[in-house]
């Protein structure tokens, strides 16, 4: 699973979809691979207005990137910075999550990522 | 094919042959037909995931329909990057379908997909069957985020998706197949028993009532899950009650719309099939 992905989804449990502390779910021994793909410039710019930003900033540092900046960055100074560009690409398309669990803070379940699937399946006492 | 059927457990009485075998019985050259060629799924493991039949080429024909890829295209126009979800993809022949003709049907390669499956073989399959297609349409082809398992859309965060895809377990049967907990089904890396793959295609066919237990649950979750420029198209047979299910999402409000958009099996009987699009005006 990208890294892009964690940005889209949320604690399954329906009593922790309230609680702000559900999203991010976060990444515990993540073991991750880098595909090298073209960078599609068009596509992060349309992506950025729809990017939780301050999310994505915890995913990153928790994942062992560097530091994003506290504000997310402009179309148009993503559009002149290639390496910014660049460095997005490479957070959000090329990393993937192989083997690890993602761990939501509200009520501490941990979903297992096998082979680069997350089984977001509950236990009975979760349902 | 059959003996696999004959031993479910459940009783279908048939009913569900519709659904397996039509593929089967009419020999026809899709690719020759159509344009747009159907993703290679030779890989798949079709004794516990199942196998592209009418319904998803029905999903296939219809998305890429003239009519459907106007819509699309109107709708996410450019600027933006659409995210496309398929709930229950099996072998995943329609997301990787729609991901590889990205270009074809959005007008634009800025196409996110994802999938979400209760039975983590057809996730592991979906993944190998996005890879494929995009391999092969190396040019057109927009970004698979990957497979995850789960049910129905209870991981997604609320207001997303911009495309939301169906092609439900819609068989009428006495009673929906256990819904599974984590513990219910085999995990990747063991062998699953004849009782295990027996139970993963069940849930894949077995709709209940009406065949509706499941896309009923599904059609409620659209307010939540749909973005505000959302729309999805979710596949039904003549035994659901298409009508009663079109008054039903048009009851959630006056912004709501309901279509048939696509139908196959056009002589009177219960194997007709047709393909809602609902969206949000």
């Amino acid at each position: 699973m990208k890294v892009l992905s964690l940005n889209f989804l949320t604690c399954a449990v329906k009593a922790c979809k309230s609680s702000s502390n559900s999203y991010p779910l976060h990444p515990k021994d993540a073991e991750l691979v880098q595909d090298d793909l073209e960078v599609n410039a068009q596509l992060l710019l349309n992506l950025l207005p729809r990017i939780d930003w301050t999310a994505l900033s915890t995913t990153a540092t928790e994942l062992g990137f560097p530091a994003l900046p506290p504000q997310a960055p402009s179309v148009e100074e993503l559009q002149s910075d290639e390496k910014k560009l660049r460095d997005l690409h490479n957070l959000l398309m090329e990393t993937q999550i192989m083997e690890g669990k993602l761990v939501c803070a509200n009520c501490g379940h941990e979903y297992a990522v096998r082979e680069g699937i997350a089984n977001f399946l509950l236990p009975s006492h979760l349902v | 094919m059959q003996a696999r059927l004959g031993l479910l457990p459940l009783d279908i009485s048939g009913v569900s042959l519709g659904r397996v075998k039509r593929a089967r019985e009419e020999p026809f050259d899709r690719d020759a037909a159509y344009m747009l060629p159907t993703p290679d799924t030779s890989h798949v493991a079709y004794e516990r995931v199942y196998e592209p039949a009418e319904d998803s080429f029905l999903l296939l024909d219809t998305l890429s329909s003239a009519t459907e890829t106007a819509f699309l295209q109107t709708r996410f126009g450019e600027g933006y990057a659409p995210l496309v979800v398929e709930v229950g993809p099996g072998s995943g022949v329609v997301i990787a379908f729609v991901n590889a003709q990205a270009q074809a049907l959005f007008g634009s390669r800025n196409v996110l997909t994802a999938a979400v499956d209760v039975n983590g073989y057809a996730c592991k399959a979906t993944g190998e069957t996005a890879r494929k297609a995009a391999l092969e349409n190396a040019t057109t082809h927009g970004s698979f985020l990957g497979a995850l398992q789960g049910d129905l859309v209870a991981p997604v965060r609320d207001r997303l998706v911009d495309v939301l895809i169906f092609n439900p377990p819609y068989v009428p049967t006495p009673e929906l197949p256990k819904q599974p907990r984590q513990a219910d089904l085999p995990a990747l890396d063991a062998k699953p028993s004849f009782d295990d793959d027996s139970y993963m295609l069940s849930l894949s066919y077995a709709g209940g009532r009406d065949g509706m237990e499941t896309t009923d649950r599904l059609i409620d979750s659209l307010p939540q899950v749909l973005s505000t420029k959302g729309c999805a198209y979710i596949l039904l047979c003549a035994q659901n009650k298409p009508e009663q299910v079109k008054q039903r999402i048009l009851g959630f409000g006056e912004a709501w719309k309901v279509a048939t958009v696509g139908s196959s099996g056009k002589q009177a009987g219960w194997e007709k099939l047709q393909i809602i699009r609902i969206w949000v005006e």
